[in-house]
């Protein structure tokens, strides 16, 4: 099986990089942003199998990457990472074709288990 | 009476005794509420009393006293007449007849006869010289007569100087009252004499007026020296002294109230008889007519302390029921009031627990990745001294941060502005559904579940999760407040038309009433691993359902949450 191709987008480095680093150590070709804007630039050059979005960014927010991966990309598979107070955005979220949603903080099994699912789903 | 009152006023001004000054301000409002009514309603009753009182006496004075004037004016005329027709008739006897003609007693005779005839009450006439000798004398006493001298008589003396006088009632020689008329004449040779007559009282007496119906009514004559000239009707003889004073010297009639110490008040009606010493008087006894008076008096006084008393009770009552619905609705209003405060304080607490919830979950969020990385990185190192130990407390650390993660989501879910998903439920269905859950539990600590549900209840219209988390709450809470061999009740019936009623008790040790005022809070709990959240999520669901969330606690009996959800969706 072919590695699996991850983008981490959030603007909090501290978490995405920790994060980053984990899903490496777990043999997944992971890269990560801080922006939407980058975001978007690095889809445009490469294909990812899942992208991790955060909902929550200044500038672009995760609505609005979405649609716009979506857009570029619709065989990837996106899942959304919230801190929940916008519940009513991620169910938003799924009608916009979004994968699932996960409220962090999250265990990395549950993580892994989720994109696995996605996986499956996007082939 | 002091009861009472007593009652009156708890039921008016409310029992609190710490309320001290509500308490004031209701019975400040009572107090001027009745005088109010009260002066408003009894003063034109006062005035009018008043103002009758006085126009009643006016007029009773006035239908006293004007018959009285009345008949002492007619009566007064009356006499004047008469005495001047005698006067005026003696006159004309001496200016008609010489003193020869009247000298000769048979001429004299004559000219009584025809007075008389003429006039009536003439008794005798004298024929008096310049020095007071009687020159000639006919009537029934001439032999006593004839010879005497009027030189030194006052009335003599006064007819010499006034050329007319008539005199006081006297008894005189026949021991029969009369008085006489004397008037004085000039001859045609320049001698003068007086010519006397002397009238029976008859001419009086026949002009005063009869009382016959009337007892309290006296009429008589006085002379100016307070001597009576006729007989009273009631026992007084005509020369005793008058039973009423002198009264003042006035031209025309006059009615005057008198009082003696003897005969208590009495009206005195009077007229001085012109050009003689007669005063005609009638006097009326005050009890007799003012009795009708006092009885209206006493009947005015009786009426007005009556509507007065009506009055005051009356108003009373209306105040105290005035009074006692000012103070209702005033306390319906503060309920009303504390309602939106307590829901203005829920919204802001949810606000802020949101908020608070958010930031803390990003760096919950990194804690939780660096201890990951960590244990990751100590798996891969088989020569790390601690890794034991380093594992043990990395677990420890994601423990926390779950924990900590799960509160936050309850807070969010606290404050969550969820959309609420109608459907049509079978609230006995979804109950029983989430008892299922519990069972476990129950059964495991020997708890009974006892429930009571009414038959053909109508499905509401309602959001099915929400009232699964509601019921879930309050049922969690009963089974954690009761002993092992507690009792846990589940009522649901519809109370009334258009809502459901759901009651949660246990026989718990109830919550005490401190606690009770502020258990829906966010934060506050009495649990020792409470969170804080679960009634204060259970009263933001139900106040979204549109429904209500009662709590009522005792510690003998347990506490007890009803529930009022609506029938149909109202949002």
């Amino acid at each position: 099986m072919a590695r699996m191709r991850v983008l981490l987008v959030d603007d909090e480095e501290e978490l995405v990089s920790t994060l980053e680093e984990r899903l490496a150590l777990r043999d997944i070709d992971v890269e990560y942003v801080l922006s939407g804007d980058q975001a978007l630039n690095r889809i445009k050059e490469k294909d990812y199998d899942i992208v991790l979005l955060d909902v929550m960014m200044p500038g672009m927010n995760g609505m609005d990457v979405l649609v716009n991966i979506r857009r570029l990309r619709p065989e990837t598979q996106i899942i959304l990472l919230t801190g929940l107070s916008d519940a009513k955005d991620c169910e938003n979220s799924l009608k916009h074709g979004a994968f699932d949603y996960i409220v962090k903080p999250v265990r990395i099994d549950t993580l892994i288990q989720k994109m696995h699912e996605a996986m499956r789903c996007g082939k | 009476m002091k009861n009472f009152s007593r009652r009156l006023k708890q039921v008016v001004w409310g029992n609190e005794s710490n309320d001290k000054f509500k308490k004031t301000r209701y019975k400040r409002i009572w107090v001027s509420s009745v005088l109010i009514t009260v002066i408003v309603s009894i003063s034109p009753l006062l005035i009018m009393t008043v103002v009758n009182y006085i126009q009643y006496q006016r007029t009773l004075k006035d239908e006293i006293m004007y018959p009285m004037h009345r008949f002492v004016s007619t009566t007064k005329h009356a006499l004047e007449y008469s005495l001047e027709e005698r006067k005026n008739a003696l006159i004309y006897i001496v200016e008609d007849k010489t003193v020869e003609e009247l000298s000769d007693e048979v001429r004299l005779n004559t000219v009584i006869k025809h007075l008389d005839n003429s006039f009536k009450h003439y008794v005798d006439l004298a024929l008096i010289d310049n020095n007071g000798e009687v020159l000639s004398y006919v009537g029934p006493y001439s032999k006593k007569l004839i010879g005497v001298n009027y030189a030194d008589e006052k009335w003599f003396n006064e007819v010499q100087i006034n050329g007319v006088y008539i005199s006081d009632v006297f008894l005189g020689f026949r021991q029969k009252p009369h008085f006489v008329i004397a008037v004085r004449h000039v001859s045609y040779k320049g001698v003068p004499y007086v010519l006397r007559a002397t009238i029976n009282m008859d001419i009086l007496t026949g002009q005063i007026p009869q009382f016959e119906k009337d007892d309290s009514t006296d009429a008589f004559i006085i002379n100016t020296q307070g001597i009576l000239q006729t007989n009273t009707r009631f026992g007084k003889r005509v020369l005793e002294k008058s039973p009423v004073p002198v009264p003042e010297r006035v031209l025309t009639t006059r009615v005057v109230k008198m009082d003696s110490p003897d005969s208590g008040e009495y009206i005195l009606s009077y007229a001085y008889i012109v050009n003689t010493p007669f005063i005609f008087i009638i006097t009326r006894r005050s009890p007799d007519l003012m009795r009708n008076w006092l009885n209206l008096r006493n009947w005015l006084i009786g009426f007005l302390l009556g509507s007065i008393v009506v009055i005051v009770a009356l108003t009373m009552a209306i105040s105290s029921v005035l009074v006692t619905r000012i103070r209702e609705a005033d306390e319906r209003q503060d309920k009303a009031l504390h309602k939106i405060e307590y829901s203005s304080k829920m919204a802001s607490i949810g606000r802020l627990a949101a908020g608070v919830a958010h930031e803390i979950n990003n760096p919950l969020a990194i804690i939780n990745e660096k201890a990951g990385l960590m244990q990751d990185l100590i798996a891969g190192a088989d020569d790390f001294v601690h890794k034991e130990k380093f594992s043990t407390l990395l677990d420890s650390i994601i423990n926390s941060v779950e924990r900590c993660s799960a509160i936050t989501h309850r807070l969010l879910g606290f404050a969550k502005h969820f959309d609420v998903s109608t459907q049509t439920i079978d609230l006995v269905l979804l109950i029983k559904e989430v008892l299922g859950f519990l069972e476990k539990e129950a059964s495991f600590r020997n708890i009974q579940i006892q429930t009571f549900f009414q038959d053909d209840l109508p499905s509401i219209k309602s959001d099915k999760g929400q009232l699964q988390q509601v019921f879930l709450n309050l049922l969690n809470n009963s089974l954690e407040a009761v002993e092992r061999g507690g009792r846990v009740g589940i009522l649901v019936e519809q109370r009334e038309e258009d809502s459901i009623t759901i009651v949660v008790s246990d026989n718990g040790p109830g919550i005490s009433e401190n606690d009770l005022d502020h258990i829906f809070e966010p934060f506050y709990t009495t649990k020792n691993k409470g969170t804080g959240l679960g009634l204060s999520i259970t009263y933001g669901i139900i106040k979204k359902l549109k429904g209500k969330i009662e709590v009522e606690s005792d510690k003998e009996r347990g506490t007890s949450f009803t529930l009022t959800l609506p029938i149909t969706a109202q949002h």
